[in-house]
């Protein structure tokens, strides 16, 4: 595992983050963000690197970490797929879905491959619900209209080392304007 | 509201290819409201800005409706200390997918509608909070703000005007509750987000302790249509008392799910059996949540005639919300969809009060029990004492948005949920 340690560039990158706040505790959450992309999770050894850096102390990253449900406080999986089951989702196959990928990677929800590759998590609302059922890949893009077919291609994809593409929504008001 | 809705050409989302892009937008007439403004500061006053939007009778899009010109009003008087304002692009109420479709088409329309918020209340810095879920959309609206800034339309002496307003994106982190707006201040200000009690208000003590106004992203994008055309010509569209267009959500079983732009006041049955394409498979309605999770369903009966208004809606006890519907066919559990919007509730609940916090656990367990089919009849009972115990008793809305669809639920498909809870056997007679 890499030094957890923040370098002269990341500190020039605080600073700049710092300078969009009137104060520096406000600077937390983008900072954490920062982290996580470096690092891969926020665990108690990142909280205590972003606390010296903006010189809070640690118990107040922890609790801030331990609100949001996106800052992993423990390691997760190279690859998280965020399958919503809420509302819009549930009514469109959301766990349908969920169960899938639970069985084609031998894993529950909540849990990580052994190869450490992937992660499922069963998540709320996404705010994509006119495109369920769908999931979010590692906190990120959206895959929309989920079949088994699309999960089994994601999943390849991601395997193979390929990032996956972001998909456009065109409102469909103007699909039918166009024609 | 009659037929005519079929012509509609949409004013917020717009059938231009490319407008995401600054060049196009201008080509288009975007940033003209904001340059007509500056250029006549005689005429366009801050606090004329400001009447011109209270006449033009916009009503925040966020989910509680309130006067927008109203709320900017509330600002006191400069006192050469900072103000901001908060836009509030959270959008996390389940059913709600609305904002992100601006992000993605029409950032600028965005961008220019909250640089005439600031100017009409000497704002400052404009804090845009996005949810952390919306990162490839953030990155778009990012993009979008840089060009901004390099054509001076934010930062300092925008237009030659004098006037200096800076623009900061802030992203999320996957909480709810940082949707509501005192959350949104504590997360913005690096915290927990753990709504405030109020009074005092944000227009009085907001971020870091100073004048705020928050506003929904969809609500601060039609203040440069109200500029542009005029008050009077903003509330003839769509329905009286709640004017302007409104960007329907509509998800759920229907065959053409998606955002759509169309008036206010538009009929349910419209927006579901005509834009929607109707419900899939040919089935029948069975219910209908008009607004997002939180807003009481309705009945297939109770949808027939209703328009999406704040005084209709009210009518058949509901409201407007955010006007994400949910559409529900004939072969809809709904024991097991409540059950699941309370598991929503009580993972979103911050847990500061204890009405909210235990109410929404007791909620989801009693469901989950009545739903697995353990339940009997008096918990019904239990259910609706516990919404009692929770509305209107804590420091936020959360736990009403948590009671409603529970409450309403059970008063308008009491059969379904009878139909899950074991009969009681009494020993004797
Ligand atoms: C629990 C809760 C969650 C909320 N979530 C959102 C949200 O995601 N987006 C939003 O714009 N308003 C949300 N609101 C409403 C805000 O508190 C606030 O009223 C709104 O942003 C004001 O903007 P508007 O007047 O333009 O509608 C929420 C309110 C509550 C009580
Ligand atoms: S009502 Fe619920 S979410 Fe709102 S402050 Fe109280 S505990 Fe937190
Ligand atoms: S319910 Fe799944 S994205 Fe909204």
């Amino acid at each position: 595992m890499e030094d957890i340690k923040f370098d002269k560039d990341d500190l020039k990158e605080i600073e700049k983050i710092k300078a969009k706040y009137p104060d520096t505790k406000s600077a937390v959450m983008p900072v954490l963000w920062y982290a996580q992309d470096k690092f891969g999770d926020t665990n108690v050894e990142v909280q205590k690197l972003v606390a010296t850096a903006l010189d809070l102390p640690p118990s107040h990253v922890y609790g801030v970490v331990t609100f949001y449900t996106q800052y992993y406080d423990q390691p997760k999986g190279k690859y998280v797929l965020d399958v919503c089951t809420c509302l819009s989702c549930q009514l469109c196959g959301g766990y349908d879905m969920l169960n899938y990928a639970e069985e084609k990677l031998g894993i529950k929800a909540g849990e990580t491959t052994e190869d450490g590759l992937f992660s499922i998590q069963s998540v709320e609302c996404l705010g994509a619900c006119g495109y369920a059922p769908m999931m979010q890949v590692t906190n990120d893009k959206n895959v929309n209209h989920l079949t088994k077919e699309k999960m089994d291609k994601v999943i390849e994809a991601l395997k193979s080392g390929k990032d996956i593409e972001l998909e456009h929504i065109t409102i469909p008001q103007h699909q039918n304007v166009s024609k | 509201m009659s037929k005519d809705w079929k012509s509609y050409k949409p004013l917020l989302l717009p059938d231009i290819q490319n407008l995401s892009s600054i060049g196009v937008y201008e080509k288009n007439d975007g940033y003209k409201a904001l340059k007509d403004v500056l250029k006549n500061k005689k005429k366009w006053t801050p606090e004329n800005v400001t009447n011109e939007v209270k006449n033009a009778g916009l009503r925040g899009r966020g989910g509680a409706g309130f006067s927008t010109g109203m709320k900017w009003s509330f600002m006191p008087k400069p006192d050469g200390g900072p103000r901001y304002l908060a836009a509030n692009g959270d959008e996390s109420e389940p059913g709600t997918f609305k904002d992100r479709q601006i992000f993605e088409d029409n950032p600028h329309l965005f961008i220019e509608g909250a640089i005439i918020a600031a100017y009409a209340m000497s704002i400052d810095v404009v804090y845009v909070y996005i949810r952390g879920e919306y990162r490839p959309y953030l990155r778009m609206l990012q993009k979008a703000v840089d060009d901004a800034y390099d054509k001076g339309y934010i930062g300092k002496n925008i237009l030659g005007s004098g006037i200096d307003v800076e623009m900061q994106l802030h992203m999320g982190a996957g909480a709810y509750i940082c949707g509501e707006e005192s959350s949104l201040m504590e997360s913005l200000e690096g915290k927990r987000g753990y709504p405030r009690v109020k009074p005092p208000f944000p227009a009085q003590k907001g971020l870091w302790g100073r004048p705020t106004t928050i506003n929904n992203i969809e609500t601060l994008a039609n203040v440069p249509l109200i500029m542009k055309n005029g008050a009077d010509w903003y509330k003839k569209i769509g329905a009286e008392g709640h004017a302007g267009p409104v960007l329907y959500g509509i998800s759920g079983h229907v065959n053409r799910p998606g955002v759509y732009e169309y008036p206010s006041g538009m009929l349910i049955t419209d927006l579901i059996d005509e834009v929607a394409g109707g419900i899939r498979g040919g089935k029948k309605l069975k219910a209908v949540i008009p607004g997002g999770s939180s807003t009481p369903p309705l009945t297939a009966e109770a949808v027939q005639g209703t328009a999406m208004d704040a005084d209709s809606l009210r009518e058949v006890g509901t409201m407007m919300g955010t006007a994400g519907l949910v559409v529900m066919d004939e072969d809809t559990d709904i024991v097991d969809v409540v059950t699941r919007i309370s598991h929503f509730y009580h993972h979103e609940s911050c847990g500061q009060c204890t009405p909210c916090r235990d109410g929404t656990g007791w909620l989801e367990n009693t469901l989950q029990k009545i739903n697995r089919g353990d339940g009997e009849m008096r918990d019904l009972d239990l259910l609706l004492n516990i919404c009692n115990q929770m509305e209107g008793r804590t420091i936020c809305a959360l736990a009403d948005a948590a009671a409603w669809p529970v409450r309403f639920s059970i008063d308008r498909f009491r059969a379904d949920f009878e139909a899950k809870c074991k009969k009681t056997v009494y020993a004797l007679s």
